[in-house]
């Protein structure tokens, strides 16, 4: 069995339930643990930081001294929220690279009787786990219902693949990880030159107008695309592509109607779970629709494709792979 | 005091008065800024998903901390626009720590009552109220107080969305609390008692 | 140890000007050498303002003849920059110029402290263990070697043809070695040249062709140096010379073996992937030389077993799938460098869309697409190959300036930039958009060309572009590549909609440049490009003597400077020719065979093969005429029997004792 801590995070069990409610039905399909960090408290968001430095940083690390209480047999901490995981990492990496900082912050701490050192924990994504750790090929084991007929859009979000403080993301603009894990459940994965592009974070609640925009270009560009859906690693892009995007037709005059799920919702459904068992119908967008589509038990087999007239045109150059990067790096 | 650090001295800054602003802001970024390295090519002001509604790029309000105009960056809206996305940060040459100099000026403008709209800075107050008070953020009272004081008209729009949330439970009444607030609570006590010191 | 004869020692310390004195009290390291010192045998202690003046020279000489001095230190900059102008001056004054000794206190003390106490103190110890070092100073002689007058350049770009060209027209001979099939580099893939627009292969290809035919120049294209022992003077090279299957007596050129090969293969380096050749070529029309080579990775032939129609349609049977890499080799006495660069991956940089927006192109890849004997004939043509661009964003610093890439400016890619403004300005009349950083037109009618740029109609942006993306968000920008910038000028960000992109990528060192520099025995700069000996006053020589680069091995520069450093490197392999033979430093390595257990573990160690062993006698020998003075075998013996001249054992302890002032405690 695979051991880690878990940070779940202040949406896991409100707005982002379904997250939750669908992670938890393919642990066991992977063999995974996830221990819940005793007492761990809010990681105070994008806001916190906003306001004043060490309070900001002593409030993510208590979370992370708690963690290192529980480290038996594993350092690795697993938040399933972006903006969770960031904090978490960005904490720890900040703590060495200021040390100044992170022996404020230990004097915090200290007054609560805790103490962290940065570096002792590993803090993860819950897709970087799944992807690299139980791995492409475990999971397409375990794929009963392959979502063959699903068009997907991957939207990985701006705060996982970036700043990136250990290199875990194949690239920071382009990152492949949600595309290869949706391929190996089945689905049609289209090519999203958003993948990264923010879904508007707080501004849904301080400059509405100004998040709107910026769910209008994801959201258009998606249907622009063909996909039937989105799919999304954190709570907050899929609150606001959800929750605001009604609000957003209504400002633009528009109509669109782009179901988001979590990843893991649809991991549990190629796993042959329940949909309800999934949280899938909490969404606001229903994507009772889109997932008609493989309401189907026997998976459409693809035909192949009739060969082509020869291509006149200039040929492309090879795509760039992660193998590539990694060697080019180290230079 | 300033530092005269070998990149400081490259780029020209000796004196201290050159960096009195710049130097404040560096310092009291986590991390480290590389604030005095911008060489103004714009990279934060391309990739930035909200420019449009920004008063001054991010490179120009740099190219105004360097200018020393206390007053014009903190009255800016652009902190307050950043979503830390941090495609500027991964972009940028010089590895500047852009957002998290964002969240710097964020906190100065705070403290220097410079913001000009307040919506912003009462969302994040309000935001930290609530998890000083209960361990975690607790949606339904920061949105209603927050929606009653900056947006009362926009409610009956969205009263739809958030009964929705309400009867999909999305939406919890009642706070969640941790079991150990009064830890928390010191910790953050002594961790503003170090802010004010430092 | 040194009481048999009193030594007459002088010091003399030099201010530099301020880049010594700012920082060190020299009056004070003098004075207290005089007083100190004495015992030690220093009879004079002097401070002078330049030492490496004719008026300080002259002070050093005459006080050898007026004192008697038998030992001279010399407290200044570091002995890579003088030792041979003070050696010289106590040459002149009959005293052995390996009497002499630097005290590096510029270099090693005024330039790496600040407090003037402390930089004080340690001048006065290293002056100190530069005396009692030079006490245990040899006289030593000179050793005279032959030089080869044959010379190795390696890689046929510009300038490598040109250091070429330059040493066998004076006469010598030069062996040219080139690891793709043809002379000419990636010149030979331009079509125009900034800042005049010459045609790039007319100006080139009589270069090849003089390099081609010349009497004095063996070509060996398709072959790669593979080892190098010696030293200058007297270099042994390796080179392999990889099989061609193609019998170069009997080829004529004639080019009906590529015409009737079935295979077609995507050409990744000259056409930069954007054409094809076929699986026997040669690379483009002018090739020199112009027999084809084999590529046996993707032949029929060498992969089924069958085809052969290259074989049976050659009308003069050279044709040889019999044929083996041949290995060559030749001895030299100079070696140059022009080994060039590689283009910087623009795939790294994702968020620009190159590998993944087809009319995303780079610089190398326009070169071709502009080119007239370019896979599209010379037509500027979207990645469909047909369809013109109405307009087209060309972006600079592309990989460069940029400290998620290569921290340095590629010196090029400015002017690469508005050379293709203006062939796209020209051949499709598209409107064309320049994005930069800072606009470096440097050198001899550079910034004219801007000018004419400007006067052309081209539009100027200045910002680094965010990103390049196929992303619309409104009907304008359907269908089109949208180039999101700050326009820093005016201080708000814009998305532009163009057909076509152009990444004016910079350059960075080739990708085995630093296993070449180990082959040579020379170093290569944080950045990974080779290091020149001064960079200003010495930027074709190395540290290794007898190694010369030239061209973009050193760093990225453009071709009238790539020409300038490959003459500028036969004149010094000429001026070294021409002295027939070669002092070398006589410090060198010797066993002391009554010492050898015969252990054998200098044997392996030796990186110039100098180390014998004699079977008889079961002891090592060193063979001086090999011996480079490098120490690693001194450094190995278990049983300290071999020393070094110059670095024996006395010296070494002596200056130890000299620096920790344990000299003074004696006295």
């Amino acid at each position: 069995m695979n051991k880690y801590l878990l940070y779940p995070g202040c949406s896991m069990d409100s707005s982002a339930k379904a997250y939750m409610e669908s992670l938890n039905e393919i642990l066991e399909p992977l063999d995974l643990h996830l221990e819940e960090i005793e007492d761990w408290n809010c990681c105070g968001a994008t806001e916190y930081l906003g306001i004043n430095l060490i309070p900001a940083y002593s409030l993510i690390a208590r979370n992370l001294a708690l963690a290192t209480k529980q480290m038996d047999g594993t350092r690795t901490v697993v938040a399933p929220c972006s903006a969770c995981y960031l904090n978490l990492a960005k904490a720890d990496y900040y703590m060495q690279e200021r040390p100044t900082l992170g022996a404020k912050v230990n004097e915090a701490l200290a007054a609560g009787g805790l103490e962290y050192k940065a570096g002792t924990l590993d803090v993860r994504h819950l897709i970087d786990v799944l992807v690299y750790d139980v791995g492409l090929d475990t999971i397409r084991s375990k794929v009963v219902r392959p979502l063959s007929g699903l068009k997907v859009v991957p939207y990985m979000g701006c705060m996982l693949p970036r700043p990136d403080y250990q290199h875990r993301w194949s690239d920071h603009e382009h990152p492949t990880e949600l595309d290869d894990l949706l391929r190996a459940l089945g689905a049609d994965v289209i090519d999203y030159p958003l993948t990264t592009e923010c879904c508007g974070g707080h501004m849904t609640q301080i400059g509405p107008e100004t998040a709107f925009e910026l769910i209008r270009r994801l959201v258009a560009d998606a249907d622009e695309r063909g996909a039937q859906m989105m799919v999304t690693v954190c709570p907050m892009c899929q609150m606001n592509i959800d929750a605001y995007q009604n609000e957003a037709n209504h400002f633009f005059g528009t109509n669109y109607h782009m179901p988001i799920l979590f990843f893991t919702q649809l991991m549990g459904l190629a796993f042959g779970k329940e949909p309800g068992d999934l949280g899938i119908g909490v969404e606001l967008v229903s994507a009772r629709n889109a997932l008609a589509n493989i309401g189907v038990e026997v998976p459409v087999t693809q035909e192949p494709a009739a060969p082509r007239k020869k291509d006149e045109g200039l040929p492309m150059p090879r795509r760039w792979t992660r193998h590539e990067g990694k060697k080019e790096a180290v230079k | 005091m300033p530092q005269m650090t070998d990149e400081r001295i490259r780029a020209g800054l000796t004196r201290e008065e050159d960096l009195s602003l710049l130097h404040e802001v560096s310092m009291k970024t986590a991390g480290v800024s590389h604030l005095e390295m911008c060489i103004q090519c714009g990279t934060c002001g391309g990739s930035c998903p909200v420019a449009m509604d920004m008063e001054h790029t991010p490179r120009m309000l740099f190219a105004m901390l360097r200018a020393g105009m206390r007053e014009e960056v903190l009255r800016s809206n652009t902190p307050w626009l950043c979503v830390s996305c941090y495609h500027c940060v991964v972009r940028c040459p010089q590895e500047v720590h852009i957002a998290d100099v964002m969240y710097t000026l964020k906190g100065m403008a705070i403290q220097a009552k410079l913001y000009t709209d307040s919506t912003a800075p009462h969302f994040s107050q309000t935001f930290v109220d609530m998890v000083e008070a209960y361990g975690r953020s607790y949606e339904m009272g920061l949105a209603s107080r927050h929606y009653l004081r900056h947006f009362p008209l926009r409610l009956p729009s969205m009263m739809p969305m958030g009964l929705g949330m309400i009867t999909k439970g999305r939406m919890t009444i009642t706070p969640k609390k941790i079991k150990h607030l009064d830890q928390l609570k010191s910790i953050l006590r002594r961790a503003k008692q170090l802010e004010l010191t430092s | 140890m040194s009481e048999k004869k009193q030594e007459r020692v002088g010091v003399y310390v030099c201010h530099c000007g301020t880049n010594i004195a700012g920082t060190v009290d020299v009056v004070d390291v003098a004075k207290w050498a005089q007083e100190k010192l004495g015992p030690q045998g220093v009879v004079i202690a002097r401070e002078y303002k330049f030492m490496c003046s004719s008026l300080g020279q002259e002070l050093i000489e005459k006080d050898i003849k007026e004192l008697g001095l038998t030992r001279v230190v010399v407290a200044a900059c570091s002995p890579h920059l003088h030792e041979k102008t003070f050696r010289t001056a106590a040459k002149n004054a009959g005293l052995n110029p390996y009497l002499v000794e630097l005290a590096s206190i510029r270099e090693q003390v005024s330039w790496v402290h600040t407090d003037k106490a402390v930089a004080t103190a340690k001048s006065k110890a290293v002056v100190s263990g530069a005396v009692s070092r030079v006490i245990e100073n040899r006289a030593l002689d000179e050793i005279k070697v032959p030089i080869n007058p044959n010379t190795l350049v390696v890689g046929g770009g510009i300038a490598g043809i040109q250091s070429a060209l330059e040493i066998a027209n004076a006469g010598f001979h030069v062996y040219l070695v080139e690891r793709e099939p043809s002379i000419g580099g990636h010149m030979a893939q331009f079509d125009k040249t900034f800042p005049t627009l010459d045609c790039s292969a007319c100006i080139l290809t009589p270069r090849m062709v003089e390099a081609g035919t010349h009497p004095n120049i063996t070509l060996l294209t398709w072959s790669e140096v593979t080892n190098v022992a010696g030293y200058v003077g007297n270099f042994h090279v390796t080179i392999k010379k990889k099989a061609r299957f193609v019998n170069e007596e009997l080829c004529t050129g004639c080019g009906i073996c590529q015409e009737k090969c079935p295979k077609k293969v995507i050409d990744d380096v000259y056409e930069a992937g954007l054409g094809y050749r076929k699986a026997v070529y040669t690379p483009f029309a002018q090739a020199v030389p112009n027999f084809p080579v084999m590529d046996k990775e993707n032949c029929t032939y060498f992969i089924k077993g069958t085809c052969k129609a290259c074989e049976k349609f050659c009308p003069t049977n050279a044709i040889d799938f019999t044929q083996q890499d041949q290995t060559l080799n030749v001895d030299v006495g100079n070696i140059v460098l022009a080994t060039g660069y590689d283009l910087f991956d623009a795939r790294r940089v994702s968020n620009y869309g190159y590998g993944r927006l087809p009319n995303v192109f780079t610089s190398i890849e326009f070169e071709r697409l502009s080119n007239a004997a370019g896979p599209t004939n010379g037509n500027i043509v979207m990645r469909d190959g047909k369809t013109t661009p109405k307009s087209v964003g060309i972006i600079h610093c592309v990989g460069s300036r940029d400290k998620n890439f290569n921290n340095y400016c590629s010196v090029i890619c400015c002017m690469q930039g508005l050379k293709f403004a203006h062939l796209v300005h020209e051949r499709t009349g598209a409107t064309v958009y320049n994005f930069y950083i800072d606009m470096r037109t440097a050198y001899k009618a550079y910034d004219e060309f801007y000018q004419r740029v400007l006067e052309e109609g081209t539009l100027f942006v200045r910002g680094k572009v965010a990103e390049v993306t196929d992303a619309a968000r409104n009907e304008r920008e359907k269908g089109k590549l949208i180039i999101q910038t700050e326009d820093t000028l005016a201080g708000k960000q814009r998305r532009i909609p163009v057909d076509m992109v152009i990444l004016s990528s910079g350059l960075q060192p080739r990708h085995d440049a630093k296993d070449v520099g180990k082959l040579f025995g020379i170093s290569c700069s944080m950045d990974g490009w080779f290091t020149e000996k001064h960079p200003k006053l010495d930027p074709v020589a190395t540290m290794t003597e007898g190694i010369y680069i030239v061209g973009c091995a050193q760093g990225p520069k453009d071709i009238p400077s790539s020409v300038a450093q490959g003459a500028a490197a036969s004149a010094r392999v000429l001026d070294k020719i021409l002295q027939k033979e070669i002092a070398l430093e006589p410090i060198k390595a010797s066993v002391n065979q009554e010492m050898c257990s015969g252990c054998r573990i200098c044997n392996g160690l030796c990186p110039f093969n100098a180390i014998a062993f004699i079977e008889d006698d079961k002891v090592t020998e060193i063979n001086p005429a090999l011996c480079q003075g490098c120490g690693t075998c001194v450094a190995a013996c278990p049983a300290g029997a071999i020393s070094g001249t110059g670095f024996s054992n006395e010296q070494i302890i002596a200056q130890i004792d000299g620096l920790l002032l344990k000299n003074l405690e004696l006295a």
